[in-house]
């Protein structure tokens, strides 16, 4: 007998996001989860003309928050008058590595930041305190180069969110967190925020660690009302140049792929993934 | 929308009218803001949910709100302290914030009595009340979610048009997040978030928040009211009984040491922390 996947309700589309700069990256980390590189075209970079209608929908739509994310967002060379046109209707995070941030893009993102009546959110992935730990995963080098971006947001008054995974050593104990802190504090954020994420065995990271094994599933599985809106695909969809999908992801499964437009994709979704068990398992919310 | 399993009462009309947000067990304040609201001449006083938490002596709260036969909403204190829940459900993610949320449940459902809590169950989950011909809907969190946190930089006006379309409401009243806010899409519609009588509002100034609504000549106007109290006297029960020092330094200077990081970033730049 084959087994069924839960349905996940789409309760409300509160948070929309964007793959604005497709699985193009400059790093190439090896914990990542959709296998981001300099040359992976799986999804292309957005417009700002992509993302328009979009937001069009969005709006009539009631959505409370933006997340941009890649790849790596600040390779689009439209991704500052992507994020003012996001900013007009509601908060927004970008999530980047940093490093491409020069002095003059912290400046013009402080002045959106400061005329916008909504929070903009940097958030910014470093894996450690110190190259030691960071370079093996994120690259050669990459430690020094993404503390620079860190500093200079710090400057422009633009204090970022700071991600560690898992795969940074120590990141869940509160020693290690403490560690962590402590280090941002030294490098000049004076309100520290950090939050860890969960390690998803998709794409690279499958080579690094392991992929999912067959018991980590949610199929046969009946959720909780209270679960399956606990979830975070209860609330957010995905938009990549390829359409919508359900979550930020999954966007390499062409399952997940749930529409064209947003008013298409609000329906349910069948948790028949191995990455779903992760997030009902450890509660893991993309969001910051 | 509205969440259907909480019971909504419906209160009629008001020509002014003053909402508490979180008392936290601020009885000082409390006393403070019942004074204050009295003298605005206001016909109705609100409380809106989560009368303890991070100050001393919850008890004194909640004789004072019942002797003055406040009415009341339940808030996600309520609701966890009336079901003997392990925890406050107050909705953060972060470690550091749920270990002193824990600290703040714990003490205060060791020293809420077995009667105060029964009563808490017996609070609807929202009020709807007319106001200068507006449907007002009074709710703890959000309409949808005791828990939600409508913060002023991270509700948007689309996301408010659709909240009060589901809720067939005009203006959302709530509190939960801390901090006194409002936002009005057009005349008459919009959310006002009451703030809190229960800790300062992480600006540098030791004063607690309240707000009156009113029928202003046919329009619907909004007043977010400071609230001087002795918060010395508070800051000196709070040691006796033991509570977190961090605790007492948001009472001392007016900024927030704890529950930082569910904080929106435009809210935390304003702190100190």
């Amino acid at each position: 007998m084959s087994l069924s996947a839960p349905l996940s309700p789409l309760v409300a589309l509160d948070t929309l996001w964007f793959q604005v700069a497709g699985t193009l990256c400059n790093l190439q980390c090896t914990h990542c989860f959709i296998s981001s590189s300099p040359t992976n075209h799986s999804h292309e970079m957005m417009s700002l003309a992509d993302v328009r209608p979009y937001l069009e929908e969005a709006e009539a739509l009631g959505v409370k928050e933006y997340y941009f994310t890649g790849g790596e967002p600040f390779l689009n060379r439209e991704i500052v008058e992507i994020i003012e046109a996001a900013l007009a209707l509601g908060p927004v995070s970008v999530l980047t590595n940093g490093v491409l941030i020069r002095p003059e893009t912290a400046a013009r993102l402080r002045a959106l930041a400061d005329a916008s009546p909504y929070s903009l959110d940097l958030r910014i992935s470093i894996d450690g305190a110190d190259a030691a730990t960071n370079d093996p995963i994120r690259g050669e080098g990459t430690f020094e180069r993404i503390l620079a971006g860190i500093r200079i947001l710090a400057t422009a008054g633009l204090n970022p969110v700071v991600t560690v995974t898992e795969a940074c050593e120590g990141a869940l104990s509160s020693e290690g967190r403490a560690r962590l802190l402590a280090f941002l504090r030294g490098v000049g954020l004076s309100q520290p925020r950090l939050k860890v994420m969960p390690l998803l065995r998709l794409g690279a990271e499958t080579r690094r660690s392991r992929a999912y094994a067959e018991w980590e599933s949610l199929m046969g599985r009946t959720l909780r009302p209270e679960e399956a809106e606990a979830l975070q695909c209860s609330s957010c969809r995905m938009v990549t140049s390829k359409g919508v999908y359900v979550c930020p992801i999954l966007i390499d499964f062409p399952g997940a792929r749930m529409a064209s437009t947003l008013s298409e994709a609000l329906r349910p979704f069948a948790l028949s993934y191995p990455a779903c068990f992760t997030c009902h398992e450890q509660g893991l919310s993309c969001r910051t | 929308m509205p969440d259907l399993s909480r019971r909504t009462e419906d209160h009629g009309a008001f020509a002014r009218v003053a909402f508490l947000g979180g008392i936290y067990s601020n009885y000082l304040a409390l006393t403070e803001a019942l004074r204050v609201a009295r003298a605005r001449g206001v016909d109705a006083i609100y409380a809106l949910g989560d009368f303890g938490a991070f100050g001393p002596h919850p008890d004194r709260t909640l004789q004072i709100l019942r002797e003055a036969r406040v009415p009341a909403i339940q808030g996600n204190y309520e609701e966890s302290l009336s079901t003997d829940a392990d925890d406050c459900h107050c909705g953060y993610t972060d470690p550091r914030d749920n270990h002193f949320a824990q600290l703040s449940y714990d003490y205060t459902r060791r020293r809420t009595s077995t009667e105060h809590k029964a009563w808490m169950g017996t609070l609807p989950g929202h009020v709807r009340l007319t106001v200068a011909g507006r449907r007002v809907l009074l709710c703890h969190g959000s309409p949808r979610k005791i828990n939600e946190f409508l913060w002023e930089s991270t509700t948007p006006a689309p996301f408010i048009r659709k909240l009060l379309r589901d809720a067939e409401a005009d203006v959302v009243v709530c509190t939960h997040t801390g901090l006194h806010w409002s936002r009005f899409i057009e005349a008459g519609r919009g959310v006002v978030n009451a703030g809190v009588l229960g800790r300062p509002a992480n600006d540098g100034r030791t004063n607690v928040w309240l707000t009156v609504i009113e029928d202003h000549s046919g329009d619907l106007a909004v007043e977010h009211v400071p609230v001087d109290y002795d918060h010395e006297r508070l800051a000196c029960e709070m040691q006796e009984e033991g509570l977190p020092e961090e605790f007492v330094e948001t009472v001392l200077t007016g900024y927030w040491t704890t529950c930082l990081e569910i904080l929106p970033a435009k809210e935390r730049t304003r702190g100190r922390h």
